[in-house]
Formats: C-alpha cells, sequence, structure tokens
C-alpha cells in the first residue's frame, strides 16, 4: 500500500521535474553519458548476424559454451548459498573479535581484479599451492584447469555479492523474531532454519540472482585458475574473447546470447531496484 | 521505603493453586531465605489439564491443616516463581527479589527504563543474569538457554512470525517441543477456538487486527504449556476501544492460566484490573509491593501517587498531627506516631479566593496557582506555595474564583478525607 503511494509521489515528482527547464550544463553531459552506455549495445543490434544467426546459436560449441556457463555458475550459485548464508549471519548476528577486518576481507573480492583472484586462486589450491599439494598428495584432487576449478573461479569472485546482500537484509531484519522462536523451545538453528531464513527470503534470491550474473559473466579468474578447453573450462566469456579472434561474428552472436541473459536479470530484479524506495 | 523483600503472598479463590490448597491461602510474608531444593525435580510440565496431579500433590505433606507455618513457607518457596534478579548494564543496575504462587498474576509496573522488561528479558533468559538466581517450581532455571526454560512469552508487539499462518505460529512451539506436525497442528487449532479464532487460522499475521493478533500471540505462549507466562505491555498496541475488550478477555485467560503469570504494563489501570499483586519497580529497585487496592489507597512514592491520582506527603505523626518533612502540618483523623504517609485525592481539596471564615476544615494553606488543565469535565490546578498539591474544581468553580496562572488561593482539606499510614 505505502509502495503505492510512494509510486504516485515518485509519478508527481517527474511530472515537476518536466515542467522545470533542466540547465544545460547538466542536460549535455547527462545525454552524453546516456549515449555512451547506451551506443555499444546498440552497436551490438545493428552489426549483429541476424540472417546467420540461427545457425550460429545451433552450432556445438556455443552449445557447450552456453551450457557449460549455465551448469558453472548455477554451481558456483549454490556453492556461494551454502557456504555464503551461513558467513553473512555470522557477520550479522554475533560479535567476535575483529570482525570488521572479517568483513572488509570477504568484500575483497569485489575490489580485486579477477586475474588477481585467479591467480590467488592457483597459489592457494594450484597442484603446488598452499593447500592444493595436499589435496593431491592425500586426495589426488586436482582443482586447476577442470570445471570444478571454473566452479570455484566463479564462487571466489560471485560470492562476496550474495554476503553482502544477505547480511544486509539480516541487519534490516528484526532479530525480536529469532528470540520469539527461542522462548517457544526452538534452537538457535532451528530459529534461523524456520524463521530467519523465510524472512530474508527476498534478500537471499536478489543476491543469488547477483551473484550468478557475476559468475556468468567471470572471465579473469577462470581463465586464470581453470584455463581455456573447450567443453571444459570454456565459459561463454572465454568463448566470446576467442571466437573474436578468428569469427567476429560468432563472437557477436554469443554476445547477444549474454546480453539477452542480462536483461533477464535486470527484469527478475526489477521489484527490488528499479522501483523507486 | 520498602525493602524489597517485604511481600505478601494472596493467592486468591479464583485460582486452582487456592483452592486445591485452602489452607496456603492467606499465608503471609514467608522469610525470603534458606531456600529448600525440591525433592522431586520435574522439569517436564506439559500435561496441564484440570485433572493434572500437581507435583505437590504427591509431596509428603498432606494434611495441611497440622503443617506447621514454615513447612507452608517451604511449600510457597518450592511451587511457583521464586527469582531474584540482577542485572548490571553500564550505569544500569537492576536488583529485584520476585515471588509467585501458582495460578498468581503479578504486575510489574513502573515508568519507562524502569528495569521492567529487562526483569521479563531475564526471566525468560534473553538476557543474562549477572547475579541472583531463578527458581521455578523448585527447578533452578538461571543457567537454562531460554529455549530449555518451561517459559512463554507474549511480546509487546506480539512478534508473530508474518510468513506463518496463525495455525502454524501457534503450532511453532509443539511443533519445536517434538510432537509431529498435525499433532502440533490439532494443538495449535485446540488453541485457537479457547481464544474463538477458529475463523482466522489460515490468516497471515498481517490481516489480523490488534486485538486478534494479540491473542494468537497469547495463544502461541500457552501452547508450549509455559510455567511461566510472561506479557510485555500486552495491551499497549492497541487502540483505546480495542483495549478495553482485550482487557477483559485477557484477565479471563489469565484467571483460567494455573501457572505463574508475570506482565509488564507502567499502565496503572491494565496492572490493577489484571493482576492480584502489583510489583512497582523504579530505577530497578521494587519501590512497592500489594494488592492493587493497598496500593491505590496506600501509595509509598510519588510515581504511584501520580499513577493513582493522589496527593502524597511523607512527615512524622504525632496523634492526629503529621509534620511534614518539607512544609506544614497535616491534620488527620488516624492516630499514629513516627514517620508516616499521608495521602489525600485532588478532589478532597477545596479551594477559596479569600481566607475562609469560619470554615470547618482544619487543614488550611496559602497558595499560588501555577498551572491549570482540563481533566474530562472537571479542571486540575496544580498548586504550588505553602504545600504543593494538585486540586480538582468543576468549571463553573474554576470561572467564579477567576482561576490563572499565579492566582493566589486558600486550599483546606477536610481531616477525614485524608489518610495516613505507617511510612
Amino acid at each position: 500500500m505505502s509502495g503505492q503511494a510512494e509510486t504516485i509521489k515518485g509519478g508527481r515528482d517527474r511530472t515537476r521535474t518536466r515542467t522545470r527547464m533542466v540547465p544545460l550544463p547538466l542536460l549535455v553531459p547527462a545525454l552524453l553519458g546516456l549515449a555512451f552506455l547506451l551506443l555499444p549495445l546498440v552497436a551490438l543490434l545493428i552489426r549483429a548476424p541476424w540472417r546467420t544467426l540461427p545457425e550460429q546459436l545451433t552450432s556445438a560449441e556455443v552449445w557447450e559454451a552456453l551450457r557449460l556457463s549455465l551448469v558453472c555458475a548455477t554451481a558456483a550459485t549454490a556453492l556461494s548459498l551454502v557456504i555464503g548464508v551461513p558467513l553473512a549471519w555470522l557477520l550479522a548476528r554475533t560479535d567476535f573479535p575483529g570482525r570488521g577486518l572479517v568483513r572488509a576481507l570477504v568484500t575483497l573480492p569485489l575490489v580485486l581484479p579477477p586475474v588477481v583472484g585467479g591467480v590467488a586462486l592457483l597459489m592457494a589450491l594450484g597442484r603446488n599451492g598452499v593447500a592444493g599439494q595436499w589435496l593431491d598428495e592425500w586426495f589426488g584432487i586436482t582443482l586447476p584447469f577442470t570445471t570444478t576449478g571454473v566452479v570455484l573461479a566463479e564462487t571466489f569472485v560471485a560470492m562476496p555479492f550474495l554476503v553482502i546482500s544477505v547480511e544486509g537484509t539480516l541487519r534490516a531484519a528484526d532479530p525480536r523474531y529469532e528470540e520469539a522462536a527461542t522462548t517457544l523451545g526452538a534452537s538457535r538453528f532451528t530459529a534461523f532454519r524456520r524463521v530467519t531464513l523465510p524472512l530474508i527470503a527476498p534478500g537471499i534470491a536478489a543476491g543469488s540472482v547477483l551473484a550468478w550474473a557475476r559468475a556468468l559473466g567471470e572471465f579473469g579468474a577462470t581463465i586464470t585458475f581453470a584455463g581455456n578447453f573447450p567443453g571444459r573450462t570454456q565459459t561463454m566469456p572465454l568463448a566470446v574473447y576467442l571466437a573474436l579472434q578468428n569469427d567476429p561474428a560468432a563472437a557477436i552472436a554469443l554476445s547477444l546470447v549474454l546480453l539477452t541473459v542480462s536483461i533477464a536479470v535486470l527484469a527478475g530484479l526489477r521489484d527490488r531496484w528499479m522501483t523507486p524506495s | 521505603m520498602t525493602p524489597p523483600q517485604l511481600r505478601a503472598v494472596v493467592p486468591l479463590g479464583r485460582h486452582g493453586w487456592a483452592q486445591r490448597h485452602p489452607a496456603g491461602a492467606g499465608k503471609q510474608n514467608p522469610p525470603p531465605t534458606p531456600r529448600h531444593p525440591h525433592p522431586h525435580p520435574h522439569p517436564h510440565h506439559h500435561e496441564n489439564s484440570p485433572h493434572h496431579t500437581h507435583p505437590s500433590d504427591v509431596h509428603p505433606m498432606t494434611d495441611l491443616d497440622s503443617t506447621p507455618p514454615d513447612q507452608l513457607t517451604h511449600r510457597t518457596h518450592t511451587d511457583g516463581l521464586d527469582a531474584h534478579l540482577v542485572v548490571t548494564r553500564g550505569p544500569f543496575h537492576l536488583d529485584i527479589t520476585l515471588t509467585a504462587a501458582p495460578g498468581e498474576v503479578v504486575a510489574l509496573l513502573g515508568p519507562n527504563g524502569a528495569g521492567k522488561t529487562t526483569a521479563l528479558r531475564a526471566l525468560a533468559g534473553l538476557t543474562p543474569l549477572t547475579a541472583g538466581h531463578l527458581h521455578l517450581d523448585g527447578t533452578e532455571l538461571h543457567h537454562t538457554p531460554p529455549e530449555s526454560r518451561p517459559v512463554g512469552v507474549v511480546f509487546q508487539d506480539y512478534l508473530l512470525f508474518p510468513h506463518l499462518t496463525a495455525l502454524d505460529n501457534v503450532a511453532f512451539g509443539p511443533r519445536c517441543q517434538g510432537a509431529t506436525k498435525p499433532a502440533a497442528r490439532a494443538q495449535a487449532a485446540e488453541w485457537l477456538d479457547r481464544m474463538g479464532l477458529t475463523a482466522h487460522a489460515t490468516a497471515k499475521p498481517r490481516n489480523l487486527s490488534g486485538g486478534q493478533a494479540q491473542r494468537v500471540a497469547l495463544a502461541r505462549a500457552l501452547a508450549t504449556r509455559p510455567r511461566l507466562l510472561l506479557l510485555d505491555e500486552p495491551l499497549a498496541a492497541l487502540d483505546a476501544r480495542t483495549r478495553l475488550e482485550v482487557r477483559a478477555q485477557l484477565r479471563r485467560h489469565l484467571a483460567d492460566f494455573e501457572a505463574v503469570a508475570v506482565l509488564v504494563t507502567h499502565d496503572p489501570l491494565d496492572a490493577m484490573v489484571l493482576a492480584d499483586r502489583l510489583v512497582v519497580i523504579e530505577h530497578g529497585r521494587i519501590v512497592q509491593e500489594g494488592t492493587p487496592s493497598d496500593i491505590a489507597r496506600r501509595p509509598r512514592t510519588d510515581y504511584i501517587a501520580q499513577l493513582v491520582g493522589l496527593n502524597l506527603y511523607k512527615g512524622q505523626a504525632a496523634g492526629h498531627t503529621v509534620q511534614l518533612d518539607s512544609g506544614p502540618a497535616i491534620t488527620t483523623t488516624e492516630d499514629l506516631a513516627g514517620p508516616v504517609f499521608v495521602a489525600f485525592p485532588p478532589s478532597a481539596v477545596t479551594l477559596h479566593r479569600d481566607r475562609p471564615t469560619g470554615s470547618s476544615a482544619r487543614n488550611l494553606w496559602r497558595c499560588e496557582v501555577a498551572g491549570l488543565e482540563t481533566h474530562a469535565d472537571q479542571i486540575r490546578a496544580d498548586l504550588t506555595g505553602e504545600l504543593p498539591l494538585a486540586a480538582d474544581l468543576t468549571t463553573v468553580a474554576a470561572a467564579e474564583l477567576d482561576l490563572h496562572p499565579g492566582a493566589a488561593v486558600w486550599a483546606t482539606v477536610k481531616a477525614t478525607q485524608t489518610h495516613a499510614y505507617p511510612a
């Protein structure tokens, strides 16, 4: 109800803005900025090989890359949920020494160049890595240059989006609901599972979409840590980059697919971010 | 001021406890120490039917009439609530002793920030005790986590889980206690039926009215079969009209509840209607305890006097004259000696513009009007001067006296209208 009222108010504000003159020093850069953002997308549509598009998109290579991308991004999102939501809960609901530092470290991958992330993953989980050598020696597990490696690289880059989103929702949620559950005999974990989790579901969904989109577009960490093997580690972004060297039309076609996915994600988040709050 | 230990356990006849143990009724002031651990610890109280054998019924003491008083004291200590709550958080310090017999409803009354809610949270285990103890039906609880305490809480804004229906909100507790989903729902349906809410069982909390939400919250708390029911400002979230109706319903449900109920309120009317005994807290300490009528007649602090609408003074009595600690003497009908309180209602005060002659009133003071406000169809005058007091008069009288802030008046109070009692 209040959202409706706000929308109406927002509409009125827009009307008022339109009737007044926008100063030129603001209008010109604003339009330039808009053009700068839109032109590349329009160019992509203009230069798209519309005639050969069906063939381009039905080639085995494209399907292989698309399938791998979707599988890996989904797996990375699932992994982020399993370890990221509890991490967000820990950051939002408990108090331990150095919590601020931990929080900063969790968000580091957001600003870290993905290639650096890939190198760091190699140093940690590579065959001679800090933890990787033991994985190899004890369990015979090798992670770099495998599909699992792609999932790990994408998780490393995408999970902070989920953690930040869920932590914010948790902080906004009233912790007294958990207290109420506790007085009804629920352990802290039961209270989390049966009360907190349903309450923060919208935040988890939004965080998952963000993480999934980020994982889908991952390039730097993936190519550094997992390489570029068609069918095994070659995801869509990697395929696009490779195609651009020998077959620009294919690159455009692949880019259109990713653009479509991005627009779908944006549409999915519309209710959350596109309406004035 | 009253020592915190002073308490009168007054089990009322309408409660099961008093009916089951008639000899225990009217037992006064059990000594606070020593404590006797209950010989039969009984942590599980899930059978609250009227036919339920009360734990103390199997106690070796059977002949209540011949039981020496100290063993009765032991009984009141063993059953029900016995708590000494000490919570220190920064500058705030709570230190209160609370006891209550099963079936008793105790109201914690006090101004905002007095520590009422902290006391309630400490009883529920949501705020840890700094010191003290908490025993419920002889079982030590102060180290027990909240989820394992047989304590139910009705929160101020109810905190119904917004994603669950009314039925599933009520079924939450039984589910957590291990009931199967169908069994928990059946129990919940029974509770909703008892609250007259069957029609709203499938409603989400946001579709319930304030009064309905309050009853769902009460049903949810009772469905865990608590031995201690805590209510935090149970009526504060309701509008005036709903409040009246819900207060009457709540009173009925509390009367049916056979374990201890503690409610927190800053509204004296709620406290007096709902509770058998009031515990008034100010600044984290108990300043007065007693039955509602006792507290209403004999307030012992300015806060309580204001709540119940009385002028209150402290002084030294010598016969019928009370020399106030600061101010003039008041003539009373009671014949007392030593430190006393004197109270009289604002309606007992008569105001005169000129010094009255031939008045029978022995208490005559020269005052000045500090402020005036409308109280329903009356005018409440705030007076300063010889004796600061509040006086009620009709609008007509106020107009005839030409009262205005700064006006000089004479105030008289008849001795028969005052009430003096030992401090």
